[in-house]
């Protein structure tokens, strides 16, 4: 018998903690520092000009209120949040039908159904800047020779269309991601459970909507989730393709934020409009992972 | 009571299908199977894993599409229709239960697929329960379900439907071993009652002899052998199906170029043997076992074509002492041997073998 | 109906069936893959040709040229800002490998009471946007003085790359049964030579599922880019392409475009190589823990 005895390296208890505290402190070093540091200077008077420290209580939040454009970013954050959801989940789900379904060129077709996602999302949008523009876009021009229209729409330049045209980027980028998501529900419904439908003589919209999708509920919410999320706090597409723009018509709440704290250099109020981020979104966490469970439950 | 039948059936899966499925490469599952099952018949698929036999239900089922060759259900070619339109009915290994419905609806589910009307559904999943004695049940979710419950469920889904045909896929593998005997005794019993054809796949020996009415043996996605298990068993059409079938399996003693079988329970001891037509040897005893009462003698015969090593069974009721360490004369009966031919492994004529 | 008409009816809807999905597959490539199929012809195509209103914006009405590719390359400094993104991006893989690994098997193996709670907490913390905390974290970069520096977002991306990680990793250390394990620790190595002699190897195409992964995200993030850094040389491809290829109202379109393709294909193209594992990964993860 040697005479060995247990190291460190084997007290499970000791070794769990060891491996998991990097993380953790480095997590609570640079999210949950710099979280509850946005919260103190949302009730400060700190610029990028005058970085010294002032408390002014609820000062920030009665100037953001008072604003009309932060009302406006707020309604456009769930308008755009709640649009491109829907859209995401059903276009997710279709596209992930297409990508578990088996034929010919199937690798092609999944790269380029993938590009949306993996491309970076400021080089994206800006393609989506020159697929719009208000002269040369080939959709314009394919429609005036259709006949469908006389002159230019210039997509980004009305307030209406440059919301849709917001909407429908943000969908196209995040679509691709839900699909990866609703994908690997469906992947783990156990093969033997489809075909059953099948031999029971199931068409392929009874089982889509009987079996496919009641099995794989959870993780459309989760795809959902992450939709939403990503989207709610989302600035790129508006920031890059109209800059919150025409007059405030695709500001959300994260662009505005950017906005009035970094370009405008009012910290306090640029982190008081980020601050209400959080409660909505915590808001809306907690009711789509308390649906999820719901779901897994049954 | 329909008949199924299926002619020069081929079924190759590229590597592209393959991979996803776990192996390599392109693999003839099925490689020309002509096979029949008559009306109301009990046939089992016989067969080591890999041989295809489950790829053979999943054609007939229509999950499968052959490569080459015809399915034909009640006589009528039904390739390329889909499992809907097949009147079959199959009880997956898994049973394949859908988790998010109670067992009432598990049960229902074909039928509203074939837009039964409700007072249908109702009479016809009550009638289903009552005969496999799941009435109490009905309202539960599978995750509830013992293992035999499930399996019960699912094939009171399966009989709902009317079928033509009953596939049933490996459906007591995922029972214990000792639930497994009653529910072989019921799907027996099960299957007399409704009288439904029934293609039944299986790797287990017990099973096959005891439910099928014919057993057909396959490897390599080929039927070696057709038969009821009385002819399986004692006239086996080559050494894979001798040496398949039976435990412990036919022993094979090469003898020129035939290869003679015997069964071991059919190597006894000289003295118990009847001597007017027997073939006697001499078995170097090795080592013995005993299993439920039976001896099982483990050792090599010598005498009636290369030294090889054989096992007989002697039955309790024999007490000829054997001594391992020591030779012993055994002998089997004439009319118990069966011939091979030894390279290409089929039946082949007797060889006179004299006795000396 | 007669078996015969059946047949033919159901090989009829057999062929529909896979016409219908060919269609419907090069619809759904054809509407993510659009903007970028028309970049790639716009980046070849001459001045006069981009800028008539009237050209066919799909074909080259003009003979392509590469002139503005080879700007891209020569005479912005696009070059830079690959190599800096490919500097971050391993960096910033490294440093979330360091991290995530240690934890998830913490969390997947050593079998705590606080293992699944605290494996759902880190996977919320993804769920924080860098809009909440970009103001904040660029005060912090400042305290730092790493403004201005890649360096603000190698400390700074691992915030993103780390709870995705941990949650990926959790589910491919799940995959690999526990026997093995034991078997190394009952030959003599510790719990930590265990995992690194016996686990590791076994679950390194899901490392590189997550490194591939990690850098991706890294490659796509914006927000903190853009707040940290505003010096061109220090500027990574996601946000220098956007900001310094437009002067003004001067969009250097062609190269733009360029940039654009150059850089998603590749990302694209790894991204899918790996595709089918991280689907396994996120669904083991999200199954068992």
């Amino acid at each position: 018998m040697s005479a060995r005895r247990a190291g460190l390296a084997d007290r499970d208890g000791f070794l769990a903690w060891v491996m998991l505290l990097p993380s953790v402190i480095y997590i609570l070093a640079l999210v949950g520092v710099p979280f509850l540091l946005a919260v103190a200077f949302a009730f400060s008077d700190v610029t990028t000009g005058d970085p010294s420290y002032d408390f002014v209580g609820f000062g920030n939040f009665t100037a953001v209120f008072d604003d009309g454009v932060f009302w406006r970013s707020l309604w456009n954050t769930l308008l755009f949040t709640g649009c491109s959801m829907v859209l995401i989940v059903v276009f997710g789900k279709i596209l992930a039908n297409l990508l578990i379904a088996d034929f010919h060129g199937k690798w092609l077709v999944r790269f380029l159904i993938l590009l949306p996602w993996t491309t970076p999302v400021a080089l994206s949008t800006i393609s989506w800047l020159w697929f719009l523009d208000s002269i040369y876009s080939p959709v314009d021009w394919t429609l005036r020779h259709l006949g469908l229209i006389d002159q230019n729409v210039v997509w980004l330049g009305d307030p209406n269309t440059a919301m849709l045209s917001v909407i429908l980027v943000q969908t196209w980028r995040l679509t691709p991601l839900a699909a990866v998501i609703v994908m690997a529900g469906l992947v783990a419904i156990p093969r033997d459970i489809d075909e059953a439908a099948r031999i029971d003589g199931a068409g392929f919209w009874r089982r889509m909507f009987e079996v496919t999708i009641p099995l794989s509920l959870p993780v459309i919410a989760v795809a959902a989730l992450f939709g939403a999320i990503m989207t709610f706090t989302d600035m790129t597409v508006s920031y890059v393709l109209t800059r919150g723009g025409p007059t405030h018509a695709t500001d959300v709440l994260a662009s505005w934020a950017y906005f009035r704290g970094i370009e405008g250099g009012d910290v306090g109020q640029g982190a008081a409009i980020a601050l209400f981020l959080f409660p909505i979104l915590l808001a809306g966490v907690v009711a789509i992972l308390r649906a999820v469970r719901r779901l897994e439950a049954r | 009571m329909k008949t199924v039948e299926v002619r020069a059936l081929v079924k190759t899966f590229d590597g592209h299908l393959r991979k996803r499925r776990g192996k390599a490469d392109t693999v003839r599952a099925l490689d020309g199977v002509d096979l029949a099952a008559g009306p109301g018949e009990y046939l089992v698929l016989l067969g080591p894993s890999g041989c295809g036999k489950t790829t053979l239900l999943r054609t007939i089922a229509g999950l499968e599409r052959p490569t080459e060759g015809e399915v034909l259900i009640d006589g009528q070619v039904v390739n390329g229709l889909p499992p809907r339109v097949r009147q079959i009915a199959m009880v997956f290994q898994s049973y394949a239960l859908y988790p998010h419905k109670t067992v009432m609806d598990n049960i229902v589910f074909p039928l509203r697929a074939e837009k039964a009307p409700k007072e249908t559904r109702e009479r016809k999943a009550r009638w289903a329960a009552g005969l496999l004695e799941i009435e109490p049940l009905l309202g539960r979710k599978p995750r509830q379900l013992s293992g035999g419950e499930r399996q019960r469920v699912a094939l009171a889904r399966a009989l709902v439907r009317d079928p033509a045909v009953f596939l049933l896929d490996e459906p007591l593998s995922n029972l214990d071993a000792k639930m497994r005997a009653t529910a072989r005794d019921e799907l027996k019993r099960f299957q007399q009652q409704i009288g439904t054809t029934t293609i039944y796949v299986t790797h287990d020996q017990a099973e096959a002899m005891g439910l099928g009415d014919r057993i057909a043996v396959l490897e390599r996605g080929r039927v070696r052998q057709v038969g009821t298990p009385v002819e399986v068993y004692d006239d086996p059409a080559d050494t894979f199906v001798a040496t398949f079938i039976g435990s412990p399996p036919m022993n094979l003693v090469r003898r020129g170029d035939r290869l003679v079988g015997f069964r071991p329970e059919h190597l006894l001891p000289a003295e118990s043997v009847p001597q007017d037509a027997r073939i006697t040897m001499t078995l170097q005893v090795e080592r013995m076992e005993y299993l439920s009462g039976d001896r099982h003698v483990y050792g090599t015969v010598t005498g009636l074509g290369d030294a090889t090593r054989v096992i007989a069974r002697l039955p309790a009721t024999l007490d000829t002492p054997i001594t391992p360490g020591e030779p012993h004369e055994f002998a089997v009966p004439a009319g118990r041997l069966r011939f091979f031919d030894a390279d290409a492994g089929t039946r082949a004529p007797a060889v006179p073998i004299g006795d000396r | 109906m007669t078996n015969e008409a059946l047949r033919r009816r159901y090989a009829r809807r057999h062929v529909a069936a896979r016409c219908g999905l060919y269609a419907a597959a090069v619809l759904s490539a054809l509407v993510c893959a659009l903007p970028f199929l028309w970049s790639l012809v716009s980046a070849f195509k001459q001045n006069r040709d981009l800028y008539d209103p009237e050209s066919n914006p799909f074909a080259f009405n003009e003979p392509a040229t590469p002139d503005h590719v080879t700007f891209l390359f020569a005479d912005t400094p696009f070059p830079t800002f690959v190599l800096n993104t490919l500097l971050v991006g391993g960096a910033v893989v490294l440093l979330t490998l360091a991290l995530a690994l240690p934890a998830a098997y913490s969390l997947a193996r050593l079998n705590r009471p606080w293992g699944t709670p605290m494996g759902i907490a880190i996977f919320l913390v993804y769920l924080v946007p860098p809009s909440l905390l970009f103001l904040s974290l660029t005060r912090v970069v400042v305290a730092l003085g790493l403004e201005d520096s890649l360096w603000s977002m190698i400390v700074v991306y691992p915030t993103i790359t780390v709870p995705v990680s941990v949650w990926l990793l959790i589910g491919f250390l799940k995959a690999v049964p526990t026997d093995i394990e034991e078997q190394a620790m009952v030959d003599g190595h510790s719990r930590l030579g265990a995992f690194v002699r016996a686990v590791l190897p076994l679950v390194f195409p899901g490392l590189v599922a997550v490194v591939v992964f990690s850098f991706t995200l890294t490659a796509s993030e914006f927000v903190y880019a853009l707040a940290f850094v505003s010096s061109s040389p220090e500027m990574v491809v996601s946000t220098g392409v956007p900001t310094q290829l437009i002067r003004g109202d001067v969009f250097f379109w062609q190269s733009l475009q360029a940039a654009t393709v150059v850089t998603a294909v590749p990302i694209a193209f790894l991204f899918n190589l790996f595709l089918d594992r991280f689907v396994t990964g996120f669904t083991m993860g999200a199954v068992k823990t």
